[in-house]
């Protein structure tokens, strides 16, 4: 029955429940991030950004074990951190900024792993590697949604200043605007939802709803707007499916969750509307004639 | 004649190395100015200190009659991202920014003086178009349409012409010759000296410090042009120290 196969195991069971709502929040404001970071060069920054949270989050186990606001407040502040260290570093040394996320990246997750192991088990570890989003209670529900609803605002409020500081840095600069402003709150927007996907997701694969669906989206819209359109339907499905998935065949839920936006993007990669497999064939005869 | 720009002193460095130093002068309102010299001479910095897009400016720069948004600067095509997704209206739109800021929206007038500035620069039609279809052209005439918009008394402009076709070249100096005509002011980075002793009234010689500021005729005479050159050979990229200021 496709009512059992797609429906029932939502109705059945409160953590199914519990998990697709924490994805749907996860997902609409995930991609209006996501979009952004694609736009502004940066998808690799933000996954270095999002492993840098394991040692706050880390700190945050140690002095409070497996507690969410201890961890979601280290996870920030070590996010945070790693964002202002990168670009500082970038500006004052000729070192290349992605280098230097890379480096950050690098010690930040050796150092994670590192000070989990002082107290917890490999199970603790695992759990913030790779999240647990079947585990999502009602304090992770609240910092979900919490975080979906600043974003959302936020992003409405500095749209169009961060679109302009993307495609034409200085020019704000030049009327006397404060643009760099822009792109640190866009930085702040970011690791907040960092730490809100890493509960359910870990900090391996923290950005696997953000980044996805944007990347798949970019092969369908020529436009931020319609890019955003179609990135969070994208990312809502994957949740859906991945849950599904995970339910049925009895897998980890992060990965099948991660592994359904992966099959969006591979789809849109080979048949998008614009810069596809697809749409590179088709001209190819006609430049042969 | 009154000035527009009043510059004293001015060093701008990147990394603690100076890119441009102790630049003094005056660029008088209406005027029509062109910035030349050597690769590397900090031309595009000192303009960048003039649209104030750099941070850190040593001396002062004045604007006497105009606040920061009555300044418009074009940068160099290569600093702005022309895979960006936006349609080209939108971009020319960016040209009210001082009246619509971050959340006001374009009304039908403000759209139809964005479809006009296209018409002028030769884009008629092109509204919904992706920037990223352009060619640099095409791309640079819009950007012209966006300073038609930004009716700025003083208008800055960076290599406008590098990488585009003698026939835009030739539509985008009319209008630039036009805002001269309006007695906007007006300064140009160029690389091509015909066309500055064609069109530019004035111009400054520059290797990191002003090697001549006058009339072009006077700027541009060969012993000029040969100890510019001369002084750009002789820059030594690690030099910490400011020369000039410690002799």
């Amino acid at each position: 029955m496709i009512y059992d196969l797609l429906i029932a195991p939502f109705v059945e069971y409160g953590f199914m429940r519990r998990a697709l709502v924490a994805c749907v929040a996860l997902a609409l404001s995930g991609s209006t991030i996501g979009v952004f970071l694609i736009l502004r060069r940066m998808s690799l920054m933000g996954d270095a950004l999002a492993h840098a949270l394991l040692p706050g989050a880390a700190i945050g186990f140690l002095l409070g074990g497996l507690s969410l606001p201890a961890m979601s407040a280290g996870g920030f502040v070590a996010g945070i951190l790693v964002a202002l260290l990168s670009g500082m570093v970038a500006r004052f040394t000729s070192l290349r900024e992605d280098a230097s996320f890379a480096a950050a990246y690098l010690t930040a997750l050796a150092l994670g792993v590192l000070l989990v192991s002082l107290r917890g088990s490999s199970v603790d570890l695992m759990h913030l590697l790779f999240g647990s989003i079947l585990a999502v209670d009602d304090a992770s529900l609240l910092l979900v949604a919490g975080t979906t609803t600043i974003t959302l605002i936020a992003m409405a409020a500095i749209y169009r200043p961060l679109v302009v500081e993307c495609f034409n840095p200085g020019f704000l600069a030049a009327l006397g605007e404060r643009g760099a402003l822009y792109h640190y709150a866009f930085l702040g927007l970011a690791v907040l939802n960092m730490v809100a996907a890493f509960q359910a997701l870990g900090t391996l694969m923290a950005l696997g709803l953000v980044l996805l669906p944007a990347i798949a989206a970019s092969f369908w819209a020529r436009d931020v707007e319609r890019m955003m359109l179609v990135s969070a339907p994208i990312a809502l499905l994957s949740a859906w499916i991945g849950l599904l998935v995970s339910y049925h065949g009895g897998l980890p839920s992060g990965p099948s969750i991660v592994l359904s936006a992966s099959a969006f993007y591979v789809g849109s990669l080979l048949f998008g509307s614009h810069d596809s497999v697809r749409r590179k064939l088709a001209r190819a005869p006609h430049l042969r004639g | 004649m009154t000035a527009a720009l009043r510059l004293r002193d001015v060093t701008v460095s990147y990394d603690r190395h100076p890119a441009v130093h102790h630049i003094s002068g005056e660029i008088a309102r209406g005027s029509l100015t062109a910035v030349v010299g050597p690769n590397g001479a900090g031309k595009s910095t000192l303009l960048k200190a003039l649209a104030g897009v750099v941070p850190r400016v040593e001396g002062s720069i004045e604007r006497p009659d105009a606040a920061a948004g009555r300044i418009a600067y074009l940068p160099q095509l290569s600093d702005i991202d022309r895979t960006f997704p936006i349609a080209v209206i939108d971009v020319v739109l960016l040209g009210h920014w001082r009246r619509l800021g971050r959340f006001g929206g374009a009304s039908p007038a403000d759209r139809a003086q964005a479809s006009r500035a296209l018409d002028a620069v030769g884009l008629r039609g092109f509204e919904a178009r992706p920037i990223s279809t352009l060619s640099a052209g095409q791309f640079q005439r819009a950007l012209f349409a966006r300073l038609l918009l930004q009716d700025a008394d003083i208008i800055l402009l960076d290599e406008p012409f590098n990488a585009i076709d003698a026939r835009t070249t030739a539509d985008l100096l009319a209008l630039v010759r036009r805002w001269h005509a309006d007695a906007r002011t007006v300064v140009c980075v160029l690389h091509d000296f015909e066309q500055v002793r064609a069109s530019f009234p004035d111009a400054i010689l520059l290797a990191r410090e002003v090697v001549a500021w006058g009339p072009t005729a006077d700027t541009l005479s060969s012993a000029n042009l040969l100890r510019a050159r001369a002084m750009a050979e002789a820059w030594d990229d690690d030099a910490d120290a400011c020369i000039a200021a410690a002799g």
